[in-house]
């Protein structure tokens, strides 16, 4: 098993292959293409949160010189409501369809409503202008729980909420009620000598990418498609072009660039199927940018939530039940992560006793979108917080009641099946053991813990191993890179083949190059593209030493792999000279012909990754702004290919929760509009708002990868809005339940607090 | 409609492009010169992946005007490595892992290289305060922040 | 036999019960043999469902073997960003 082996790469820092090309600018991005003859497509969006579309009016537009060819809902054709597999994902096309162009209604500001493809920038800016929409401005809503109540304006007149009985005869605006629940919470809050309840409330953030997304589309007079895109899943973006434009999927070919950030955020389609609509209209290549501002006001954030929270304990610290109710809005089209929230959100913990229930509401905001973990940072933020004050008020440590009810293997989750190892219990021990939980704190500091836990998934995989004729390799994934997976797959191919690592160079397949692979997201790419990397490379060492066989004229199993070279498998097998790669592959011509290795799986059996982090703050009294001081990350990884790729991973995802703890949230106005959708004023953290982020990876081997390899790029952004909250609390005595903490409203509660106490 | 003639001088080579008046140094740049390292992640000044060297000046490409750049010289992210030798800037962010999708990473180098002219032995403080201007949604800094002080250290010769 | 637990949403549509024993050897017969039993569950479990078998989750997993007497779960297929 991995952990009794001894590694040459995993395990190792070498340089990433792509390193040089990122640190010169040579690099590729989706904006980053030019093609002749290319024209530029721009897309017109509703100004209203909430209108019918009663008419287009496009003549202008086509008139203007220059323009080749405007789009609108008459070039899309309707969608049954119904989920189909796309790809990997269960997707509602009847959504996706008028998500990227709106049909009867335009459901956010920012809505696309008709788009134009021209020579030049300015000229499409200017058709634009020239199209002419009739809107009929409706009443709009932003907030979910106003979504909730009766009278409140409905966004979809056929939406019947799913999961309640009996089944409603009206609409509104709840797509759906989810439930977990195990045991039987009335009867645990019984049992408890302490009981809490808190109310909590999050607004939308955005995933923030500082790439934009773009592509640049081209179809043929005979429909054969080339698309050039920054994704986190080319093969998901065929899939939902080749639906939304009823081709057949071989006729698109897509290009992953590379990839400027994604997070969740770069797994939907929003340009991609409009710009390949503008060129087959058009016959010319078309590129489309979006700005900053589109990007926030058109593409999703994730959602903003309302929860109730309640968990009771006895004096000892044994929780006895754990209820959540939450509330997830899902901007205009169903789909929040709600179900993800209510399954997680109790997941650290062993209880009996525990159930959560979500809605999902529709509100008149851009569709919310997956972002790093997806709905379980929410959730868990608040389970976290009450978790904390329950220590308090037990006089409890906070660490130590999170060891006395910790999920173990063999812990039944509340979603259901018990867990296999995990290792919550080593990432509690070890920030329990670390320096900076026994650090002194000054005046106005405060330390805060939280736990964190996402399950992982696996999921479609093609890998391809090309030996070429001097015993160097090529590696073929199907999944973009975002965050330097391409170092930790060459390591576990060269691991395999027993050679350099620098003698296995990464590629990433278009769409017609490799077999299906499912998107780089869920932290499954590590797990997913290695396993696949990996059995490759065994399908390689196989057909070396079958040829080796045969040249020596032994069987095949007369002859072992050991440290890149073939060699007889034992005295009996022959008096052979060991061959290397090298020089197998020099023969293989002339021997068979050429040797390649491959594998396509749906790769089962990812391991959650549990987390524990610590903070200390410092709020300052007279601004109410609160300053990151210390901060540890705990997290298990099952088993780090590349450590500096894993604590990158701990060390962004920390950052990231850092933002939505103080300062990240979506800002609308009374009338239903974004107000800040540009990055002065959604301000994500900078380099001077963090300190260094010191990292600990925990190694609870997965028993279900060849080396133990645990997905682990989600669960970092889940504990640090709940550990600052907690950190404040410990220094000003203010527990708040709302996100941001930013300055404002901490002032505010301190003003409070003075005046209460006077 | 006539488009400005503009001769200047980009990297060390004497350079001639047609622009409007309202195109950008970096729409400049990508679109007509395709020297596509420097990126536009906001077009408003905020987020630094345009980062270029103005007269030696640190400033955000799309804040400056194609036609401003008559007798002035421009030095990007392409100009960095010379020849087959990375500056010690990239060398050590490619050592330090402080990239992690690379979006960011042309107009950190420019601005951290900026930094190490004016200043060779800079605070962990002071590099943080001056990359403030350019967001990094992937590495959380930490790794970049080491980067920039190995760097320096290297260049100082320490 | 094997034991299959569901969760809140698609106890419903089993008229209201936790558990269930049923006889299927792979996901995918499982799958079938509810259909079969349930009309109306079809196309949720065809609409994204896990299956955990004695604690490992599987997705997408048609063909995977359910041994006797297993422990089976099914839960909403997950997904990540």
């Amino acid at each position: 098993m991995a952990s009794d082996k001894e590694f040459k790469w995993i395990g190792t820092r070498p340089p990433r292959p792509d390193g040089v090309d990122k640190v010169t600018g040579r690099a590729k991005f989706g904006a980053d293409l030019y093609v002749p003859g290319m024209l530029i497509g721009k897309v017109l969006r509703s100004p209203h949160p909430h209108a019918v579309i009663k008419s287009i009016d496009t003549a202008k537009a086509e008139a203007l010189p220059g323009v080749k060819a405007v789009l609108t809902r008459a070039d899309f054709e309707d969608r049954e409501s119904e989920l189909v597999p796309a790809g990997e994902m269960m997707v509602n096309y009847r959504d996706i369809v008028r998500n990227v162009m709106a049909r009867e209604k335009a459901l956010y500001e920012g809505h696309a409503v008709a788009a134009v493809a021209a020579i030049s920038n300015a000229i499409a800016k200017k058709a634009l202008r020239l199209i002419e929409v009739d809107y009929e401005p409706l009443p709009h809503v932003i907030d979910a729980v106003a979504a909730m109540q009766p009278g409140a304006p409905i966004l979809h007149e056929d939406l019947i909420t799913d999961g309640v009985d009996p089944v409603p005869t009206e609409p509104s605006n709840v797509a759906k009620r989810v439930e977990f629940a195990l045991g039987d919470v009335e009867a645990g809050f019984a049992a408890a000598d302490v009981v809490i309840e808190r109310e909590f409330d999050t607004q939308p953030v955005h995933q923030a990418y500082i790439e934009p997304h773009a592509c640049v589309a081209s179809v043929a007079e005979d429909g054969q498609a080339e698309l050039w895109v920054t994704t986190q899943g080319h093969y998901v973006v065929r899939a939902h072009c080749a639906r939304l434009l009823g081709m057949d999927i071989s006729k698109i070919r897509v290009t992953a660039s590379e990839i400027g950030g994604g997070f969740g955020g770069k797994t939907v389609v929003y340009l991609e199927p409009v710009a390949l609509g503008l060129s087959r209209k058009a016959g010319r290549p078309v590129k489309m940018v979006m700005t900053r501002d589109e990007v926030f006001r058109a593409s999703g954030p994730t959602s903003g939530a309302h929860m109730k929270i309640k968990i009771g304990a006895t004096k000892d610290g044994k929780i006895t039940a754990g209820e959540a109710e939450l509330i997830y809005q899902a901007g205009a089209f169903p789909g929040s992560p709600v179900q993800p929230g209510a399954m997680c959100a109790f997941a650290p913990y062993d209880l009996e006793n525990v159930k959560a229930v979500g809605w999902d509401v529709v509100t008149n905001r851009s569709k919310v979108a997956a972002y790093r973990a997806p709905g379980a940072p929410i959730s868990e933020y608040a389970v976290e917080c009450v978790i904390d004050e329950l220590a308090k008020r037990l006089g409890i440590d906070p660490i130590d009641l999170r060891l006395t009810n910790a999920a173990k293997e063999g812990t039944r989750a509340a979603y259901g099946p018990k867990f296999g190892p995990i290792g919550l219990v080593e990432s509690l021990e070890q920030a329990k053991a670390h320096p900076h939980y026994q650090a002194a704190l000054g005046p106005n500091q405060g330390r805060g813990v939280a736990s964190g836990f996402w399950f992982n998934i696996g999921g479609e995989t093609c890998a391809s191993l090309i030996v070429n004729e001097d015993g160097t390799t090529v590696l073929t994934v199907g999944t973009p890179d975002i965050g330097g997976s391409r170092a930790s797959l060459c390591m576990m191919a060269a691991e395999e083949l027993g050679i350099d690592v620098d003698q296995v160079r990464p590629i990433i397949a278009d769409t017609a190059s490799l077999g299906y692979t499912f998107l780089t997201g869920g932290s499954r790419t590590t797990f997913s593209s290695g396993m696949a990397a990996i059995d490759a490379a065994r399908d390689v060492v196989q057909q070396l030493c079958e040829r080796a066989a045969k040249i020596w004229e032994i069987p095949a199993d007369a002859v072992e792999w050991e440290d890149g070279y073939a060699r007889p498998a034992g005295a009996n097998a022959g008096n052979f000279e060991p061959m290397s790669l090298a020089e197998i592959a020099a023969m293989a011509g002339k021997t068979g012909g050429p040797i390649v290795g491959h594998a396509q799986i749906n790769a089962q059996g990812a391991g959650p990754s549990f987390g524990t982090h610590l903070v200390d703050v410092e709020v300052d009294r007279e601004t109410g702004r609160v300053t990151v001081l210390r901060y540890t990350v705990l997290q298990d990884a099952g088993k780090a290919i590349h450590p500096s790729y894993v604590e990158g991973q701990f060390q962004g995802g920390a950052v990231q929760g850092i933002g939505w703890a103080l300062n990240e949230e979506y800002i609308y106005g009374a009338d239903g509009k974004l107000e800040n959708a540009g990055f002065l004023d959604y301000r994500i953290p900078v380099a001077s708002d963090v300190p260094m982020i010191d990292t600990v990876i925990v190694e609870v081997p997965n028993p279900r990868h060849p080396y133990g390899v645990r997905g682990i790029g989600e669960t970092p952004i889940i504990p640090p809005m709940a550990a600052i909250a907690n950190a404040i609390e410990n220094a000003l005595g203010i527990r708040f339940s709302e996100l941001p903490m930013s300055p404002p409203k901490v002032l505010k509660a301190i003003g409070e607090m003075a005046a209460a106490a006077e | 409609m006539a488009k400005n003639h503009v001769t200047t001088t980009i990297n060390g080579d004497a350079v001639e492009f047609l622009c409007e008046p309202e195109d950008t140094l970096l729409d400049v740049l990508r679109d007509e010169l395709h020297l596509t390292g420097s990126k536009e992640g906001c077009s408003s000044g905020d987020c630094g992946a345009c980062s270029v060297l103005l007269d030696g000046r640190l400033v955000c490409a799309c804040l400056v005007l194609g036609v401003e750049l008559t007798g002035h010289e421009v030095e990007t992210i392409e100009a960095m490595a010379h020849g087959e030798v990375l500056h010690p800037l990239q060398s050590k962010f490619i050592e330090h892992a402080a990239l992690q999708c690379g979006v960011c990473t042309p107009g950190i180098l420019v601005a951290a290289k900026a930094l190490l002219d004016k200043n060779p032995d800079p605070s962990e403080t002071e590099v943080r305060y001056w990359l403030a201007g350019n967001l990094c949604r992937c590495t959380g800094y930490d790794k970049i922040v080491r980067a920039v002080l190995d760097a320096a250290a290297d260049m100082r010769g320490s | 036999m094997i034991r299959v637990v569901l969760t809140g949403n698609l106890r419903r549509l089993v008229g209201g019960a936790r558990e269930i024993e049923i006889e299927a050897g792979t996901i995918g017969q499982l799958f079938r043999a509810l259909g079969a039993r349930y009309p109306g569950i079809g196309p949720h479990l065809e609409q994204g469902v896990a299956v955990a078998i004695d604690g490992e989750i599987f997705q997408d997993a048609l063909l995977e073997p359910i041994p006797p007497g297993a422990e089976v779960h099914l839960m909403p297929q997950i997904g990540g960003g």
